[in-house]
């Protein structure tokens, strides 16, 4: 089960919604006040690229935030219903799935922009592509001795 | 924090520099009404802007874009974008993007109407 687990409507207003839900879960974990700036940065980059692209191709589907937690680390995860992250090659080098096409109207929230941030961003990325969208996952270290807030909270009943 | 956005005329030794001083969060959601600003400046002929941005408390990939744009405009016309920003955290955003080396940053407003093109 998620520590949190948020479902946004496709909005811009709502970015800053997951940003500081996922900095206040962040915190209660015992993140490090250095790697939580770089998580509010990273959550903001990663929902504006999937509000972004559920704007123009699901505007109905929300978003999912989870924050999950284990003895070594606090992991985040945005899924989308947008098209693939860039291209999805097979194993021979085809070109499985093209990027998402963006319209080359919107100079705001390029989801390429945006991947390249995180990727600059984060130690710990991985990005899934599948036909049905893409769950951007990073993975942040919790000090020793940081029990994460779901033991913290199992501790306290 | 929502955007705040106040602009200011100020002379310097190269001629009216504008000043926008920018505060609260500059994202997906508020960046547009920062585009909108500086596209503003750019048609009323402004085209020497100081970018105050001491009061901002967040800054994000769509805001950087914002700004870059802003630089393409007013370079169009041989003006100039100028940051003035000493916060750490926001000083990284521009580091780790390589944005740093396109636009000049400045620790004072005073030093940047002051700086000359």
């Amino acid at each position: 089960m998620a520590l949190v687990e948020l479902l946004l409507s496709p909005l811009p207003a709502h970015v800053r919604t997951a940003r500081l839900v996922a900095v206040a879960a962040a915190r209660r974990a015992g993140l490090d006040d250095e790697l939580v700036d770089e998580l509010r940065l990273a959550v903001g980059e990663a929902c504006s690229r999937a509000v972004g692209l559920h704007g123009r191709h699901a505007p109905v589907s929300p978003v999912r935030l989870t924050v999950t937690d284990d003895a070594n680390g606090l992991t985040l995860s945005v899924t989308d219903v947008g098209p693939a992250a860039g291209p999805v090659l097979d194993d021979a080098g085809e070109v499985l799935l093209a990027g998402p096409d963006t319209g080359g109207l919107d100079e705001l929230a390029d989801p390429d922009v945006a991947l390249a941030l995180l990727h600059g961003l984060v130690d710990e990325l991985t990005v899934h592509s599948e036909p049905g969208g893409t769950v951007v996952t990073m993975r942040w270290p919790l000090p020793a001795g940081a029990v994460g807030a779901r033991a913290t909270i199992v501790a306290q009943r | 924090m929502d955007l705040s956005l106040s602009t200011r005329s100020e002379d310097g030794p190269g001629g009216p520099r504008t000043v926008v001083v920018v505060g609260g969060e500059i994202d997906v959601y508020t960046a547009p009404k920062l585009r909108e600003q500086l596209i503003d400046l750019v048609s009323s002929g402004q085209y020497h802007l100081v970018v105050d941005m001491e009061g901002v408390e967040f800054l994000d990939s769509t805001g950087l874009g914002v700004l870059v744009g802003g630089l393409k405009r007013v370079r169009a016309h041989e003006g100039s974008l100028r940051l003035v920003c000493t916060q750490e955290r926001i000083l990284k955003i521009f580091r780790i993007t390589g944005l740093t080396k396109v636009f000049p940053i400045h620790a004072s407003v005073e030093e940047a109407v002051a700086a000359s093109d």
